[in-house]
């Protein structure tokens, strides 16, 4: 019961819109700046740093009067694979799913490679998702054919 | 492969390559068919490279095909500062095929998305080179009988090398043994040992070329660059042990036959150009006859 509390205390509840729970903590703003959530006109609540059960350590983020496409919100997956997605109409929960990592990016990530033509042109960014050996997430430059591992990869 | 693009090895499949590789043979018995009168192609090279340019050159103009290019970007609207795209839009208005050389990765595969007519690949910054690597596979077949179950050394600087990064993942689709000798510090890329591994074939690396000699179908050579070391000192260590003599030839097999994609340096001793088992310059005049099967192949003419 107590915990409940602390929690109403930390981020206020949403009537509508959209919670993205589970962030790890050290993402948090990488995935605001991928949601584009600085220019957005809508209330954005986001917290750090906060207790999990789950992770020790997670962050989140509320969007009020906003809901996203899987597609878009699956972008996030390349920094948080943890993330899930609750979608709240009138107070109550209607809609809950971890986000997928996506099979192809486009447009959002930078390829590592300066000697890339994307890096040079105005070409689009486009790449294959894929895991190594190790269960490492890659991506593979669908133009100059190099990888950008995790570590590596900024966003535009 | 009518009016597809060539621009990464990995865009065509092992069918595909033959065919590639049978029609040349074609060519190699008749290399002057006019059958490219009615047609216009370019050849863009932002970046000079004579050799890869001369041999797409010949190609052409021994099929009787007309040639509309530049040879270097600074005579070209290049140097006004016009975009890749807006270039190649343009000349897909003049021509019925695009060759291309560029110097930044990817620069093909972006040409062929908005050319409208198909793009070759003469060479991508550091990324592909695919018709090198079909003349080298037709060089194998050539002198082997077959591209089956080849034991294959590559010598030199394997870790930026492009020409056997493209043939590694190539022969992976052949059954090949690879033998890779080079220095510590220009070790095959483990990305590219990755398609050996997944094909389920064996590799062995060494630092020592006359451990290979006795084992080896193809020796492929390949020029180690003095700026790929950070030390100088560990440059002028390495660069003498890689340079191919007569005598280390004395126990290899006597099929084996030595490639290089060119231009050599000082990697192979003149005095080995007369041996038998030296095959670089008939190796660079395979690369006509492919050039001319892939053309006739891409505009629907073979």
């Amino acid at each position: 019961m107590e915990n409940n509390i602390q929690k109403e205390l930390k981020v206020s509840a949403l009537e509508n819109g959209t919670v993205i729970d589970h962030i790890p903590s050290d993402r948090l703003f990488t995935a605001i700046r991928i949601l584009n959530l600085d220019g957005s006109p809508n209330p954005v609540y986001f917290g750090t740093n906060m207790n999990s059960q789950k992770y020790g350590s997670k962050g989140i983020i509320k969007i009020s009067g906003r809901y996203f496409g899987r597609e878009e919100i699956n972008k996030i997956a390349l920094v948080a694979p943890t993330a899930t997605l609750i979608e709240i109409k009138d107070y109550k929960v209607v809609s809950k799913y971890d986000v997928e990592t996506p099979s192809e990016v486009q447009s959002f990530v930078k390829c590592f490679n300066p000697k890339c033509i994307t890096n040079h042109q105005a070409v689009p960014t486009k790449f294959k998702v894929f895991t190594d050996a190790n269960g490492v997430l890659k991506l593979r430059c669908h133009y100059c054919e190099k990888t950008t591992t995790q570590e590596n990869m900024v966003f535009q | 492969m009518k009016n597809r693009s060539l621009i990464s090895i990995n865009d065509y499949s092992k069918e595909e390559y033959l065919k590639v590789l049978d029609i040349a043979e074609d060519f190699e018995e008749n290399p002057r068919q006019k059958i490219l009168e009615n047609h216009v192609i370019a050849t863009l090279f932002f970046e000079p490279s004579t050799r890869t340019r001369l041999s797409f050159e010949s190609a052409i103009s021994q099929l009787g095909g007309k040639i509309i290019g530049f040879t270097d970007a600074s005579s070209s609207s290049v140097s006004k500062g016009e975009t890749l795209m807006d270039t190649v839009k343009t000349v897909a208005n003049y021509s019925d095929l695009i060759v291309m050389r560029h110097p930044l990765d990817g620069s093909a595969r972006w040409a062929s998305e908005v050319a409208g007519v198909p793009i070759i690949n003469a060479g991508d910054g550091a990324n592909q080179h695919p018709t090198q690597c079909l003349l080298d596979m037709y060089s194998i077949r050539k002198t082997q009988g077959t591209l089956e179950n080849i034991h294959i050394a590559f010598v030199g600087d394997l870790k930026y090398g492009r020409t056997v990064h493209s043939l590694v993942i190539a022969m992976s689709q052949f059954n090949a043994t690879f033998h890779l000798v080079s220095p510590e510090e220009l070790k095959l890329p483990s990305v590219i040992k990755k398609y050996i591994k997944d094909a389920g074939l064996n590799y062995y690396q060494y630092t020592d070329i006359e451990n290979v000699m006795d084992k080896v179908d193809i020796l492929y050579m390949t020029r180690i660059q003095r700026e790929r070391f950070a030390d100088p000192i560990e440059y002028e260590r390495v660069k003498n042990s890689y340079i191919l003599k007569n005598d280390m030839l004395e126990n290899s097999k006597s099929n084996m036959r030595i490639l290089h994609p060119l231009p050599r340096v000082n990697e192979i001793e003149e005095a080995v150009d007369k041996n038998p088992k030296a095959y670089y310059f008939q190796q660079a005049r395979n690369g006509v006859y492919v050039r001319e099967a892939l053309i006739a192949l891409i505009l629907g003419l073979k």
